[in-house]
């Protein structure tokens, strides 16, 4: 049987691929490599998640011990956020009809991708204790469709900065084809509200899991902590929003920055700060 | 302005003002989340002997004086949070009289000018007349919209329709479960209780030290432990599993008997009892058996002097073993918890009897922690017996608890629901009023569509379309069939 690494860094290059023919058609305005880049982003969607599936037979090929949703660590959990994104961005692709928003996200999956094959340990190891648990799977999913959500919005609010741009400078007779800032405006909107929704339900997921393993919901883990900062930061972008109508280039940049956040708590917190989440050692 | 101004005075009317501003609430939200990364930076509730050797001692009198080592519940942090619950109070106050106004209006009033105004109407122009509409429409609308009424016009007739007035209480859903889950940790910490125990296997303890205070604390009920394994995946670094048999006593009687591991806790009383850690235990009798039954297989080695060959033979207490190169017969006779060997302690060890070829017999001891003990004896063959192959000895170890009482948590966890369920009506679903028009001209039938809605404004206009297309689809259909 093909290993599902192998599968996984040839989709690093499907999703780039479309990344690239996103990318022409938006700066040369060609209809054709667009629709060519949707294709291709199906392909690589298509085989992220056949990537996802073999690894989950694989593991309990392995024996039942190794049995487990791929979603146990970083490697697992990178290739997991590529297949969000594909996800997000076609649907978005599809309801929005714009492609313009690929030549941002098709290179995300794609980064995310190769940033998993950096990680040392791409082998099926098997849970750990804290790990086997029914809410692993419910709590990976919902965080990393918010996560994914916000990348997205965080693409979105790129392309709107650039837009506004190009706006100052020449008066619609820019050489860049983007969709008018409206739609940008109502896309970051919703995106960072499915991604709100999602991250909320991953927190209290997780918070319950954490009442089962950890003897206590909220612990002030730095994981913890920084999901709630990214919450936060949403919060107030939605408030923002919502009551005081604040569009456009601020809540661009509010998006950004909440995206900084999210990077961080998944990320950094692993790289900088230790606790819980980290896996390291048994606690006491 | 007017009397209400005059009588309360002007600080409480700004406090008030204050209290429900949107500005209030963004910095609340904005401090919270800043001033969150200090404790995830600055390790929190160490030893003060740890921040002094990492930062210094005049840095750690400072984090002792804001509070810094536990700043997730310091006075300012608290403290803020409690501006948030009182904003959040304060403008759910403000704002629910309006919004209850509009939640329980009987007849809601639509001004139709306003919506033939709107510029996000739809107009459709069919065949049939509109007399032959009135009651198709009116049936396809009441269906799907809560409240609906039909209204008579000049050259036609009207529906007025509404639904999701409901959805407006989300927000306020929203807003009160962040409060709900507040208040459930404030009743957790108030009235609960967390601490650990270490119970070697075994024993018994009804006393935990609290995790906050280091006081001990005791127990409604006692727990044993009958015993603790850990075992390891191959290749022995990843634990796989720690596993604890518990028994809950109380007043000497059993209530509960659960093995738990991590993830799978045992609650008693509303108490839970979570596999915390474990501690491998100081024996004196490392590696070897206290008891050894009579029939167990022991691992015999010999090493014959003359050849050097090492040949090793399982035997039992009482059987007689053949020793290779004809080196005699050994059979043990005996187990001995704590040999003796001129007045030195030799720990557990078998006794045994060795005849010679030559018919000599001899009395040997077999220290099990002592393998090249025989050797002292110069003889032909040195014997030694391992026990830990033949009887595996079984470490002891210690098992650890967190023991915990949070009777806040059906709070906190009401609260998760009414947050995702006020997140998911916030977010998509909306207010809606319809107006659909249907007015006679003179070759055709104009069907204007016309609507608001509270939320997505967008998704609300794609809505109409749908309605306008349906509307005229069912209208022309309706021709078609009389």
């Amino acid at each position: 049987m093909v290993d599902n690494s192998l599968i996984l860094s040839i989709v690093t290059f499907i999703y780039g691929l479309a990344g690239v023919l996103y990318l022409i058609s938006w700066i040369f305005r060609k209809e054709m490599p667009g629709r060519l880049a949707t294709r291709i982003s199906w392909v690589a969607l298509a085989g992220n998640t056949i990537g996802i599936l073999l690894r989950w037979v694989q593991s309990y090929r392995m024996g039942s011990e190794y049995g487990h949703a791929p979603f146990s660590n970083m490697y697992e959990s990178l290739v997991f956020f590529a297949w969000t994104i594909g996800v997000i961005y076609i649907v978005v692709e599809r309801r929005y009809k714009t492609r313009t928003l690929g030549a941002i996200a098709a290179p995300l999956a794609c980064l995310a991708l190769a940033y998993a094959s950096l990680e040392p340990s791409s082998a099926i190891e098997p849970l750990i204790p804290a790990l086997k648990s029914n809410w692993l799977i419910a709590h990976v999913i919902t965080c990393f469709l918010g996560y994914a959500a916000f990348a997205v919005a965080f693409a979105v609010s790129i392309l709107y900065l650039v837009k506004s741009k190009e706006e100052l400078k020449a008066e619609g007779g820019g050489l860049i084809h983007i969709p008018p800032s409206e739609l940008l405006d109502e896309l970051t909107h919703q995106l960072v509200m499915f991604g709100f929704l999602f991250l909320t339900v991953g927190i209290i997921t997780g918070a319950v899991w954490a009442k089962q393993a950890w003897t206590r919901y909220w612990s002030w883990d730095p994981k913890e902590t920084w999901s709630l900062i990214t919450w936060l930061i949403y919060a107030a972008l939605l408030h923002f929003r919502m009551m005081r109508g604040w569009r456009g280039r601020r809540i661009a940049i509010l998006s950004i920055l909440g995206f900084l956040a999210v990077l961080f708590t998944y990320f950094g917190v692993n790289y900088f700060l230790s606790g819980l989440h980290s896996y390291g050692a048994f606690s006491q | 302005m007017d009397e209400k101004t005059k009588v309360s005075p002007g600080y409480v009317d700004s406090l008030w003002r204050f209290l429900v501003s949107l500005k209030l609430t963004v910095v609340v939200l904005l401090c919270l989340a800043a001033l969150s990364i200090i404790g995830t930076v600055i390790p929190q509730n160490g030893p003060s002997q740890a921040y002094i050797q990492e930062y210094g001692p005049f840095s750690y009198q400072v984090f002792a004086l804001l509070d810094i080592v536990d700043m997730y519940h310091s006075w300012w942090f608290v403290g803020l949070l409690l501006v948030l619950v009182v904003n959040i109070i304060a403008c759910s106050i403000d704002r629910l009289q309006t919004t209850w106004k509009v939640i329980f209006d009987r007849a809601p009033r639509f001004e139709l000018s306003q919506y033939r105004n709107r510029n996000n109407r739809i107009d459709v122009k069919v065949q049939p007349p509109a007399s032959q509409l009135k009651a198709l429409f009116e049936r396809w609308l009441c269906r799907r919209f809560r409240y609906c009424k039909v209204v008579s016009t000049d050259k036609g007739f009207a529906v007025t329709a509404e639904r999701g007035r409901w959805t407006r209480l989300g927000v306020y859903a929203v807003h009160l479960s962040i409060v709900v889950l507040l208040l459930g940790g404030l009743v957790g910490s108030k009235f609960g209780f967390d601490g650990f125990v270490k119970i070697p296997e075994g024993e018994s303890a009804d006393t935990i030290t609290l995790n906050s205070s280091g006081r001990l604390f005791k127990l409604p009920f006692t727990i044993r432990c009958e015993d603790f394994t850990v075992q390891f995946y191959e290749g022995g670094q990843r634990p796989k599993e720690f596993r604890s048999s518990l028994i809950i006593t109380e007043n000497g009687r059993e209530m509960l008997r659960k093995q738990i591991v991590v993830n799978d806790p045992l609650y008693y009383k509303g108490i839970g009892v979570y596999q915390s850690s474990y501690e491998r235990l100081e024996s004196t009798a490392k590696d070897v058996p206290e008891k050894l039954s009579a029939d167990a297989p022991i691992e015999l080695t010999f090493q014959s002097v003359e050849s050097g060959i090492i040949y090793t033979r399982t035997a039992t207490i009482g059987q007689p073993v053949q020793i290779p190169e004809g080196l005699g017969v050994l059979t043990l006779e005996r187990f001995e918890p704590e040999a003796k060997f001129q007045s030195m302690s030799l720990g557990p060890a078998l006794l045994g009897k060795l005849v010679s070829p030559e018919g000599e017999v001899q009395t040997i001891t077999l220290p099990l922690r002592f393998a090249k003990f025989d050797a002292m004896r110069r003889g032909k063959v040195i014997i030694a017996a391992a026990a830990q192959n033949a009887a595996p000895a079984k470490e002891r170890y210690a098992t650890g608890l967190q023991v915990v009482y949070d009777p806040g948590v059906w709070v906190v966890y009401a609260g998760f629901i009414l947050m995702i369920l006020g997140c998911v009506v916030v977010f998509f679903m909306s207010h809606q009023q319809v107006v659909v028009e249907v007015t006679g001209e003179e070759k055709a039938t104009r069907i204007m569509v016309a609507g608001k809605s509270n939320k997505n404004r967008v998704g609300f206009q794609f809505t109409l379309q749908r309605m306008a297309k349906h509307l005229a689809q069912l209208a022309e259909g309706d021709a078609k069939k009389a």
